[in-house]
């Protein structure tokens, strides 16, 4: 049912843990729905240093999460806000259309992270991260 | 790698006892059992006519009472829609059925809602039994039908079906129960449970795929769900799906021959499992812990902060195929029905597994498939941040 992409991430996935001390932290989802992801960065000079994720739910759940880390690791905050659901599909090559969702949740958990980041150094995150969909089923992905 | 199979209650392999008893029916016995003026039409019906009976015997039924369908779903659907159709021109628009059915009952009463019948689902407990005194108590004057079914497909709960249709004579209502996980793998006499009713479906025993039987006792009559020609004494058209017929009957037959040795080896296989992972830590079982009230193949648990989905992939990447009933493996966001009936929390309801054995299964596999879990629970643990051990 998955791509080989997928399968590589799930069975390998990149940057599992949590990052001690870490600069901002999010987490997306419930596990009501089943899935919840949480992401911790370490940033310097408003570049992404180190991300590490750890996800409670499915194989897409867990390759998104991870394909995720990779595509924003070593990118400016900027770059990394970028980062959409449709991106992280692609670059899976394709995910099942009941699993569109968790690439929806990647890309709120690396938003997430972010907002912590600001909220830290005391910055309002909304007029720079935008508003954030915490509610699984409100996320718009369909299922 | 060789792979283990271990959900059987989603299917079996049909055995080769079974293949080859139905090879004949595809090009060389191929006539239309209607067709009785010419031999290979007559070698058809008599062919028709010897599974019927033997299908009777098995479950202690006449064989006028056996009819045979596309599946244990349509068995369903009749049973239930049909009775419904029926008993509604009697001014009996209400119908008694338990919360863990099967969609095929589920989604029957749900149909039947929505043209103005009333469905009472009745609760289950914690693992997941119905009570008798609850069918007693939700039963009214305008009551049609109760459908309970004979053992739960994901958690093996084997319901007391015997008092339920006591309970249903005494207050004189039909009674259905949809035996598809029973039948073949417990005892499943119909005169003795007193049902009126009772579906089964041939791919659960080591049987071919579209092929079921409603069993009708004499004297009940739902209305017909398939309109057509004169198959089945005019009451499910559509020539006979005859290979798969031969098919159906030779494989419960087997079954019903060997049902207590199978039993026997399908428990101690489950059993391994059972008492490997009761011994895991952070672990449900769910379903009846009384294992006599258990079906003997089946095996259900939760395994805390390990979500179903990745469990099975990881399972798959051994060879092992199994099923969950998290929300990920249906492909919605709530997890299984039954494990929600029994009280489960959804994200324990999420980390479910189920195992179940069939007759190709050895003890080798099931140790394998303790192995297994011992490495890929705490390996998806490991990923989650429900997990702080």
């Amino acid at each position: 049912m998955y791509s080989e992409k997928v399968m590589d991430h799930f069975a390998n996935p990149r940057n599992v843990g949590e990052i001690e001390n870490a600069d901002g932290v999010g987490e997306v989802g419930n596990p009501q729905c089943g899935d919840i992801m949480r992401m911790s960065l370490r940033i310097q000079n408003g570049v992404i240093e180190d991300v590490k994720f750890r996800t409670f739910g499915c194989g897409a759940a867990i390759a998104t999460s991870s394909i995720a880390t990779e595509m924003i690791k070593g990118k400016s905050i900027e770059d990394a806000l970028k980062l959409t659901n449709k991106a992280v599909v692609e670059a899976l090559d394709g995910l099942p259309p009941v699993k569109v969702h968790c690439s929806v949740l990647a890309e709120q958990a690396v938003k997430a992270a972010i907002s912590d980041y600001y909220r830290r150094q005391g910055v309002d995150p909304e007029p720079i991260v935008g508003k954030l969909e915490e509610d699984c089923h409100a996320c718009g992905c369909g299922v | 790698m060789a792979t283990i199979y271990v959900d059987n209650a989603a299917t079996t392999p049909v055995s080769r006892e079974v293949l080859e008893a139905m090879t004949p029916y595809f090009s060389e016995v191929y006539g239309n059992p209607s067709s009785i003026f010419y031999s290979v039409g007559e070698q058809a019906r008599q062919a028709l006519d010897a599974a019927r009976e033997r299908t009777a015997r098995a479950l202690n039924a006449e064989p006028g009472e056996i009819y045979f369908t596309s599946c244990g779903t349509e068995a369903d659907n009749w049973a239930v829609k049909g009775t419904a159709r029926r008993m509604a021109a009697q001014g009996k628009k209400h119908l008694i059925t338990s919360s863990i059915e099967h969609h095929a009952i589920l989604h029957s009463m749900a149909a039947l809602e929505r043209e103005g019948f009333e469905v009472t689902y009745l609760p289950v407990d914690a693992e997941g039994f119905v009570r008798p005194e609850d069918v007693d108590a939700a039963i009214r004057p305008d009551t049609a039908l109760v459908s309970i079914m004979m053992a739960n497909n994901e958690i093996g709960t084997i319901e007391p079906i015997a008092e339920i249709a006591e309970v249903c004579r005494r207050r004189g209502v039909l009674f259905h129960t949809d035996a598809v996980q029973a039948v073949g793998a417990i005892p499943v006499d119909v005169k003795a449970l007193g049902v009126d009713m009772l579906s089964l479906s041939a791919h659960k025993f080591n049987g071919p795929k579209g092929v079921g039987v409603l069993y009708i006792r004499r004297g009940v009559n739902p209305v017909n769900f398939m309109d057509g020609g004169a198959q089945e004494k005019r009451r499910r058209a559509g020539t006979e799906n005859l290979a798969g017929i031969v098919g159906l009957s030779t494989a419960l037959e087997i079954a019903v021959n060997g049902l207590a040795e199978k039993s026997k080896r399908l428990s101690e296989l489950r059993d391994i499992v059972l008492d490997h992972v009761a011994a895991m830590p952070k672990v449900k079982i769910n379903g009846p812990l009384d294992r006599s009230k258990r079906l003997p193949n089946n095996v259900n648990a939760s395994f805390e902060a390990a979500e179903g989905e990745s469990l099975l992939l990881m399972l798959d990447m051994k060879g092992i195929c199994a099923s969950s009933g998290s929300a990920c493996a249906s492909g919605s966001l709530d997890p299984s029905h039954v494990l929600l009936a029994i009280g489960l929390p959804h994200e324990i309801a999420h980390c479910s597994l189920r195992i179940s054995f069939g007759v190709q299964n050895t003890v080798e596999e099931a140790r394998a498939v303790c192995a297994a879990l011992d490495e890929v629970v705490p390996k998806v643990r490991e990923r989650s941040p429900l997990w702080n051990e």
